[in-house]
């Protein structure tokens, strides 16, 4: 039974969202109920692997007995766990989220959004726990084309911000898969571990920059970097709001995390190709971190803001991995944690506020404090983490990353850090003064009645994820030493 | 020097922290409960600092056992004499502190106090992590904190004047604090430790280059809180924070803080041995310098009293950096003991000014002359302040003074010695004539005795006297003289933990 958890990580979701609208048809309890518990069961069975990764070893599942190379092969590492954990925990606290928000919609909107988000979730699980090269491919479409429609689900603009990303994100897909097709031709193989072990002797080969740079556009499109994030702000901004946090908390991470095992696992990182690519990677990674903190000043609504901290965010996570060291790499993969707590949290804050008054203007949370207390000391701690002060998780993200810099004397990328953390407090700083500081101007309409400030399904998320906040930056050591550390590949240690 | 591992660093730092989450909580419902809180705080570390200060005296180093934060660096807290100079004064003075503060808020009738009283209890807090820090990496957590937690004393008054100084302290003290951070990293790649040893734990510098440059970016992290100019722009701004706001912060706490990080780059992190090699050491100095002469100028032409004492204090924080500077033992323990001997004085100066604005709502010298007739108490006092200030002998000024003049001739730079002696006349000049003013002149408005109320007033008296008691007896209470000297000669020799 043991040896089937790798796989029921994926399966349980995607079974529970093909469900879905059976369920859906006879009650929207039960049906919120059944993904939910689809959900839990994906945490558990991904916590049960990443202890048996930390314990005994990477984790393989052959897929209907199909021995590797020839057959599909499930590898997890303790990364992948962690990473794992992470999605399906988030989706289970999404799935909590949205019962305000689709609870008066008729059947067949909620039925589609559950079995659509089930898929989305499906896909990016498969993301992480598959370790072949084509099988990757079919789960970023399941779940990219599950994104593209639930984008749709967010009203007009909501349409036309999806046919935007649909445009963008299936040139994504295909440069993907026009790498993997390289890659297959000049290996002959689409296993990961297979091709590691091909694929060195042809790293010289004229067809390594293209796969990389493949590779590069590719994933750069699904994970937003800029330049590559034209679609994000309006898919972000327009989507419904529990989506759009795990948008940006989780989508744009997995692309990220499977860069990272293409360059640093499968690939030779040190061979020029990588390093050049790298060091473009980095450059765009710096640019992106001001471009979107700059663009995120220039915002009056809130979650638009939040869109574009997120292409700065991403970044953050280019620029380490860009860097090519221990440090670089811890730095990258602990900020892939942190900025999806941080970020969820955000959106879930955003999206009680309009719930509870309607606002989405940053001018109209003046004197916000008094209404909805919980929700804004979390988004002081949220903000705080988010310009990086110690003790909140966003400190350490720096911390890393600045000593990455500096091992490898990248001198611009540390006062690009530090102009990031600057920027940040900038626009934290002002929501901060007109929740905490501002009178409030008028009488607010309350758009729902609930015992706390907001329905416990709004708010135990808010404050689950700001805790979680607070728990990365204090007990990072024991995170970074037990899971982190291990999974930096040995060519950069 | 023996280390102990002991309970005691945290026990230390927790009773504001705590006080300040229970004020947090029952602060709006009853303001005799919130207040309690903070009393009772003030009492257990006014209780510890006397426990403890012996214990240090008697050479020993308290340690709290080691927490890692991120791997190979822990948070750890460590009582040793220097940070129980900065501690000590914290303490004592905060809990004098917090009775003026009860006073005056009642009186000025006051918005949002719970927070005030709860920011309040954070800054202490903060403060007595940044002195009891055992390394570099534990040291920025708790100046971070501090930044945070000053913000809404700063924009207390929640109007847009306010709101306005809080952003220029932010923008001071966040972007410096980068800067800062940045410096520790750096130090910990090119070391890779942050712990404090005294006398400097750098050792095997090949190439000076990389460490001037942690030096400089070190001190821009501290110097901004310190007040040295050109980042002192913040100081003034935040002056229309509530008097004892200014008061304890402005004159106690933060601007300390800065300064007392310095204290621990030059005397722990780096030693006199390497920054005389260095040789960065001197642009400080005259930064410094340039800084005490600069802001006394400045003070003459400031007609808002507490204008005027902010420039004061950034003139006279300079004297603590320009001790630290000379990198000498005789300089090194006249900054130390300069740190207590400013708090005493100029807490005093902002509480008169503070009972001078309850009692007529005055804030501008030109409207004071002959306020002497009506307030005579709270003008002694500001009078004997006043020429502590400026180093007038049987005043704690003068000890800490003589000492910095001492180190001055010790490293042969008589420039510094006409420096602090232009300074002393020029403080002379501004602050005792406002004091002359107050009895010479006669004023029409204030013709009969009415002081401030009690318990505004005796804090005052508590903070006069003692200005006057430790310029007598330097080692009256716990010992700050002895702990000054006994810091200063482990920094000197580089001997100890």
């Amino acid at each position: 039974m043991r040896d089937f958890f790798p796989a029921f990580i994926v399966i349980i979701p995607m079974t529970i969202s093909l469900l879905a609208p059976l369920v859906g048809r006879i009650s929207k309890v039960f049906l919120r109920l059944l993904t939910m518990f689809g959900f839990f069961l994906s945490v558990i069975f991904s916590a049960i692997v990443l202890r048996e990764t930390l314990t005994v070893g990477n984790v393989y599942y052959n897929f209907g007995n199909w021995e590797a190379p020839y057959g599909i092969e499930y590898v997890i590492d303790p990364l992948g766990a962690t990473i794992a954990v992470m999605v399906s925990f988030i989706a289970l606290l999404i799935v909590i989220y949205s019962r305000e928000f689709f609870k008066d919609e008729g059947w067949l909107k909620n039925a589609a959004y559950y079995s659509l988000f089930g898929l989305m979730v499906t896909g990016l699980l498969g993301m992480t726990v598959s370790g072949d090269a084509f099988n990757l491919y079919v789960f970023l479409e399941i779940s990219s084309l599950s994104t593209y429609a639930l984008i749709a689900l967010g009203g007009p603009r909501g349409t036309v911000a999806a046919f935007k990303y649909l445009l963008i994100g299936t040139v994504g897909a295909s440069l993907y898969l026009f790498s993997v097709a390289y890659l297959y031709g000049i290996t002959g193989t689409l296993n990961f571990a297979d091709m590691s072990e091909r694929i060195l002797p042809l790293m010289d080969s004229p067809a390594m920059i293209l796969i990389v740079i493949l590779l590069f556009l590719g994933l750069g499109i699904k994970m937003a970097l800029f330049p590559l994030h034209m679609w994000l702000p309006d898919a972000h901004s327009y989507a419904p709001y529990p989506l759009s946090a795990f948008m940006s908390g989780v989508l744009i991470k997995v692309p990220a995390y499977v860069m990272i095992r293409y360059y640093f696992f499968i690939f030779d990182v040190n061979h020029a190709v990588l390093q050049n690519v790298l060091q473009i990677a980095g450059i765009l990674a710096a640019i992106g971190i001001v471009y979107g903190s700059v663009m995120a000043i220039a915002q009056t609504e809130f979650k638009r803001m939040l869109a574009y901290s997120s292409v700065a965010g991403i970044g953050y996570v280019v620029m380490g991995m860009s860097m090519g060291n221990a440090y670089g790499m811890i730095g990258a993969v602990f900020h892939i944690f942190n900025h999806a707590f941080m970020k969820v949290a955000l959106f879930f804050i955003a999206g009680g506020i309009k719930q509870k008054f309607d606002h989405i203007k940053i001018d109209e949370f003046k004197g916000l404090l008094k209404k909805m207390p919980v929700s804004m000391y979390s988004f002081l701690i949220l903000a705080f983490s988010m310009i990086g002060l110690p003790p909140t998780a966003g400190f350490f993200s720096k911390w890393y990353l600045v000593n990455g810099a500096l091992q490898e004397g990248l001198w611009f990328f540390i006062v690009v850090i530090v102009v990031s953390s600057v920027l940040n407090a900038v626009y934290f700083f002002r929501i901060i003064e007109f929740a905490f500081l501002n009178k409030e101007e008028k009488e607010r309409k309350c758009k729902i009645q609930s015992r706390f400030e907001l329905p416990l399904s709004m708010l135990m998320p808010i404050v689950v994820m700001t805790l979680l906040v607070l728990a990365l930056g204090i007990f990072n050591a024991d995170f970074v030493s037990a899971i982190l550390t291990s999974v930096v590949p040995e060519v950069i240690k | 020097m023996d280390v102990t591992v002991s309970i005691l660093p945290y026990l230390f730092v927790l009773p504001p922290l705590i006080a300040a989450i229970l004020i947090m909580i029952t602060g709006n419902r009853n303001p005799d409960v919130r207040e309690f809180w903070t009393i009772l705080a003030g009492i257990i570390n006014f209780g510890l600092v006397f426990y403890v200060y012996r214990r240090i005296l008697d050479g020993q180093i308290l340690e709290s056992v080691h927490f890692t934060i991120v791997p190979n660096v822990s948070f750890f807290l460590k009582i040793d004499t220097t940070g129980m100079i900065f501690a000590g004064v914290a303490s004592l003075l905060w809990i004098v502190t917090s009775f003026y503060s009860i006073g005056y808020m009642r009186a000025a009738n006051k918005i949002n106090q719970t927070g005030y009283f709860a920011s309040f209890a954070m800054c202490i807090f903060a403060a007595l992590g940044i002195s009891f820090a055992g390394n570099l990496f534990t040291l920025f957590i708790f100046y971070e904190v501090l930044t945070i937690a000053t913000y809404p004393l700063v924009i207390h008054n929640r109007e847009q004047e306010h709101i306005e100084a809080g952003r220029k302290y932010l923008a001071y003290t966040l972007i410096t604090g980068q800067i800062f951070l940045v410096g520790i990293i750096w130090l910990y790649h090119l070391t890779g430790t942050t712990d404090f040893v005294a006398g400097g734990f750098i050792q095997n510098v090949d190439n000076p280059t990389p460490f001037i440059m942690i030096f400089l970016l070190m001190v821009i992290g501290a110097s901004a809180k310190a007040g040295l100019i050109p980042l002192h722009g913040w100081l003034p701004a935040a002056m229309v924070a509530p008097t004892p706001v200014s008061a304890l912060l402005h004159a106690v706490a933060v601007v300390k803080a800065g300064a007392f990080v310095l204290v621990r780059i030059i005397g722990y992190v780096f030693g006199f041995d390497l920054l005389a090699s260095l040789g960065v050491i001197d642009y400080l100095a005259w930064a410094a310098a340039f800084t005490i002469i600069i802001a006394s100028v400045i003070a003459m032409r400031q007609d808002n009293l507490k204008r005027r004492l902010a420039f004061s204090t950034i003139g006279q924080l300079s004297y603590i950096i320009l001790g630290l500077a000379l990198i000498n033992e005789q300089a090194f323990m006249g900054a130390l003991f300069h740190i207590v001997a400013h708090a005493f004085m100029k807490i005093t100066l902002f509480f008169c000014a503070g009972a001078i604005f309850i009692n007529t709502g005055y804030k501008y010298i030109s409207q004071i002359h002959g306020i002497g007739k009506q307030m005579p108490i709270t003008m002694a006092m500001f009078g004997i302040a006043s020429l502590g200030i400026s180093g007038m002998p049987f005043t704690v000024g003068f000890i800490s003074k003589w000492n910095l003049a001492l180190g001055a001739i010790a490293g042969g730079n008589y420039l510094y010695i006409f420096v602090l002696i232009a300074s002393a006349m020029l403080s002379a000049s501004y602050l005792v004539t406002v004091f002359v003013l107050a009895f010479y002149n006669k004023n029409e408005e204030f013709t009969e005795f009415r002081e401030v109320r009690k318990d505004i007033l005796i804090p005052i008296l508590i903070t006069g006297a003692m200005s006057i008691i430790l310029g007598i007896f330097p080692d009256a209470g716990p010992h700050f003289y002895e702990l000054a000297i006994r810091s200063a000669e482990i920094v000197a020799n580089g001997t100890g933990g």
